[in-house]
């Protein structure tokens, strides 16, 4: 399946971040309409439903159902986050909507923020996104200028505040728990659920997560019809995706596909094959938490469930091609580093087990490794990989570190031969 | 004693008031602190503290917990080169190794005239462009080594050259 410009049909536009610009294509529409026409905030959710929208943070979970979680008749205030902590190894799709359609995904959030009868949205952007910062920030004074955001806007009586706020460094605070402590001032460690960010998220209040390419989407439901918009994906995973493309291939780069493309079209024919002509030697499918493909596993679709069925994740969407020079355990190594650099240290088998499998890593880089320490690590990662760590991490680090040893084993034990 | 300027004063007292809790503004000033000061030690946690009116160690256990807050002085341009998968298979670590050999620093030191200092960083969220560089807060990508040597000979001549 060719690309498909749904979510970045104005993204070439060098302009269009300035709103006079997005206006004249059509931005804010939706909003005003749903606004006049006082649409019923429940038919909204209906439509998201309909649209089958998954989150594209890389959970998947349907958008709709998240926001349909969120109590009715409370009297406390509710609280959107937009996630754009973006810090998944391979992953830059929603910094190309930041910077490139920052009224996308602020008309997005108004409308879930309609939907769900919120009245604050905080868009948390990772510290290292400096330029995102300033376009997101410019936009949101423009929008409020403009009399899009703020109070009573155009006149409908709903009132929006939306902050800008951002991180300080660490992956961690990507996880939705953690955000919501980083956001309150705290250090990013993840809570225990339950209690559930809808019943009880930022500041205590009933909250909606959800990543900005999920948000975007939602204008384009709305402007489509939810039903038109589910056709273009597939029957469980509605419209397109942003796929973040790096690594070995001739034309690196964000494309949006609809759900279900393949992934060796993706690499082959729209990014244009290996780069140099060399051979694929595997893929890492939806960011660094996603076990590795092998280049004979690579003819799968990209859908959250026929990637599980083949054994790794959808994830973020952000796929790290690997040619023949690489080094698969340089790669391991490189990739428990980073988790033991990034866990927040309050799980032991998390805390403990990333940094064992780095040190592992680094043995065998050496030279000085044995056989037996890769059934070591393939037994740290089932003890990560459980169900009693307080968020995912763990397992995010487990996951991959036990493919690429179950994968490439003959690799590994190279280095070992001396 | 260090102190806020009026203007960081004021913009910090404005923080504290967007948020439903005052806390919430503790990360936000601490980058005003960080611009202030250069750095967050014990006694710039001790000012945020005063200012914001929380005790000094919740100051500390936040500032210790994310990457961004210096808690020494960075040279006057701070390298965050990235060692993330993309990188690392984009040579990165030729960079590495050079401003190891050229510049004298490894991962969290600073030269002698404190001009550059060097943080290994994870994935800047630029792979398609990799190897990439942050210095403060301009990124620099598709690094290759003479890219790399030119920029920081611009930035030694005082010119922070275009990416
Ligand atoms: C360690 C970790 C890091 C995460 N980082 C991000 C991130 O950077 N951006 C994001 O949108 N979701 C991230 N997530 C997923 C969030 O927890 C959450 O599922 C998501 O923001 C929900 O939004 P969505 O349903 O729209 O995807 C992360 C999860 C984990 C466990
Ligand atoms: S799994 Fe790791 S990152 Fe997540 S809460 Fe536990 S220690 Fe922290
Ligand atoms: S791996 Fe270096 S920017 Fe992503």
């Amino acid at each position: 399946m060719p690309e498909l410009k749904l979510l970045s049909r104005n993204f070439h536009h060098p302009d269009q971040r300035d709103l006079q610009a997005a206006l004249n294509r059509g931005a804010y529409q939706q909003l005003k309409r749903v606004l006049a026409e006082k649409t019923a905030p429940e038919a909204i959710i209906e439509e998201v439903k309909a649209a089958k929208l998954r989150g594209q943070g890389g959970a998947g979970f349907p958008a709709g159902m998240k926001w349909s979680f969120v109590p009715k008749g409370t009297d406390k205030p509710k609280y959107l986050c937009v996630n754009g902590d973006e810090s998944e190894p391979g992953t830059f799709k929603d910094k190309v909507i930041l910077e490139n359609d920052p009224h996308l995904l602020i008309e997005g959030a108004a409308l879930c923020c309609y939907a769900v009868g919120i009245h604050t949205a905080y868009i948390y952007i990772r510290g290292e996104y400096h330029e995102p910062q300033r376009i997101v920030r410019q936009a949101v004074a423009d929008a409020y200028e403009a009399g899009f955001l703020g109070k009573n806007i155009f006149d409908s009586g709903f009132d929006l505040d939306v902050i800008v706020h951002t991180g300080a460094g660490a992956y961690i605070c990507g996880e939705e728990t953690a955000l919501l402590n980083s956001l309150e001032g705290l250090k990013g460690w993840p809570r225990i659920r339950p209690p559930f960010p809808a019943v009880k998220g930022a500041f205590a209040c009933p909250t909606v997560i959800n990543n900005v390419e999920t948000l975007s989407c939602v204008v384009r439901i709305l402007e489509m019809g939810g039903e038109a918009y589910r056709k273009v994906g597939t029957e469980k995973d509605g419209g397109t995706k942003l796929f973040a493309v790096s690594g070995h291939v001739e034309k690196p780069g964000t494309y949006e596909l609809p759900m279900g493309s393949s992934l060796k079209e993706l690499i082959f024919d729209i990014c244009g094959g290996v780069k140099g002509g060399k051979k694929l030697k595997a893929v890492i499918p939806g960011g660094s938490s996603t076990p590795v493909l092998k280049a004979d596993e690579v003819d799968v679709t990209l859908e959250f469930e026929a990637m599980m069925a083949a054994g790794t994740m959808l994830g973020s969407g952000a796929a790290i091609v690997l040619d023949e020079t690489v080094s698969i355990p340089e790669i391991f190594t490189v990739t428990a580093r980073f988790y033991a650099h990034e866990s927040c240290g309050q799980c032991t088998q998390c805390r403990e087990g990333c940094t064992w499998l780095y040190k592992l890593g680094l043995k065998i880089l050496g030279g000085h490794g044995k056989p037996a320490d890769l059934d070591l690590i393939l037994d740290l990662a089932d003890q990560m990989d459980g169900k009693q760590t307080v968020c995912p991490l763990g397992p995010a680090c487990a996951m991959p570190c036990r493919a690429f040893v179950q994968k490439f084993r003959d690799e590994f034990l190279s280095l070992m031969k001396s | 004693m260090k102190t806020f300027s009026e203007a960081a004063r004021m913009e910090a007292s404005a923080l504290m008031e967007r948020y439903p809790t005052r806390m919430a503004a503790l990360i936000p000033i601490m980058f005003i602190a960080q611009r202030e000061f250069g750095h967050i030690d014990e006694e710039a946690e001790k000012v945020i503290a005063e200012l914001m009116d929380i005790s000094p160690v919740s100051v500390r256990e936040v500032s210790g917990f994310y990457f961004m807050i210096h808690k020494h002085p960075p040279g006057k341009y701070h390298l965050q080169i990235c060692h993330n998968i993309s990188c690392t298979i984009m040579a990165a670590e030729k960079l590495l190794t050079w401003v190891k050999d050229e510049l004298g620093i490894e991962d969290g030191q600073r030269t002698g005239d404190a001009l550059f200092s060097l943080e290994r960083v994870e994935c800047l969220g630029a792979c398609d462009l990799a190897p990439v560089m942050l210095v403060n807060e301009t990124l620099y990508t598709n690094l290759t080594l003479e890219k790399f040597t030119r920029i920081i000979d611009a930035l030694k001549n005082g010119k922070i050259p275009e990416d």
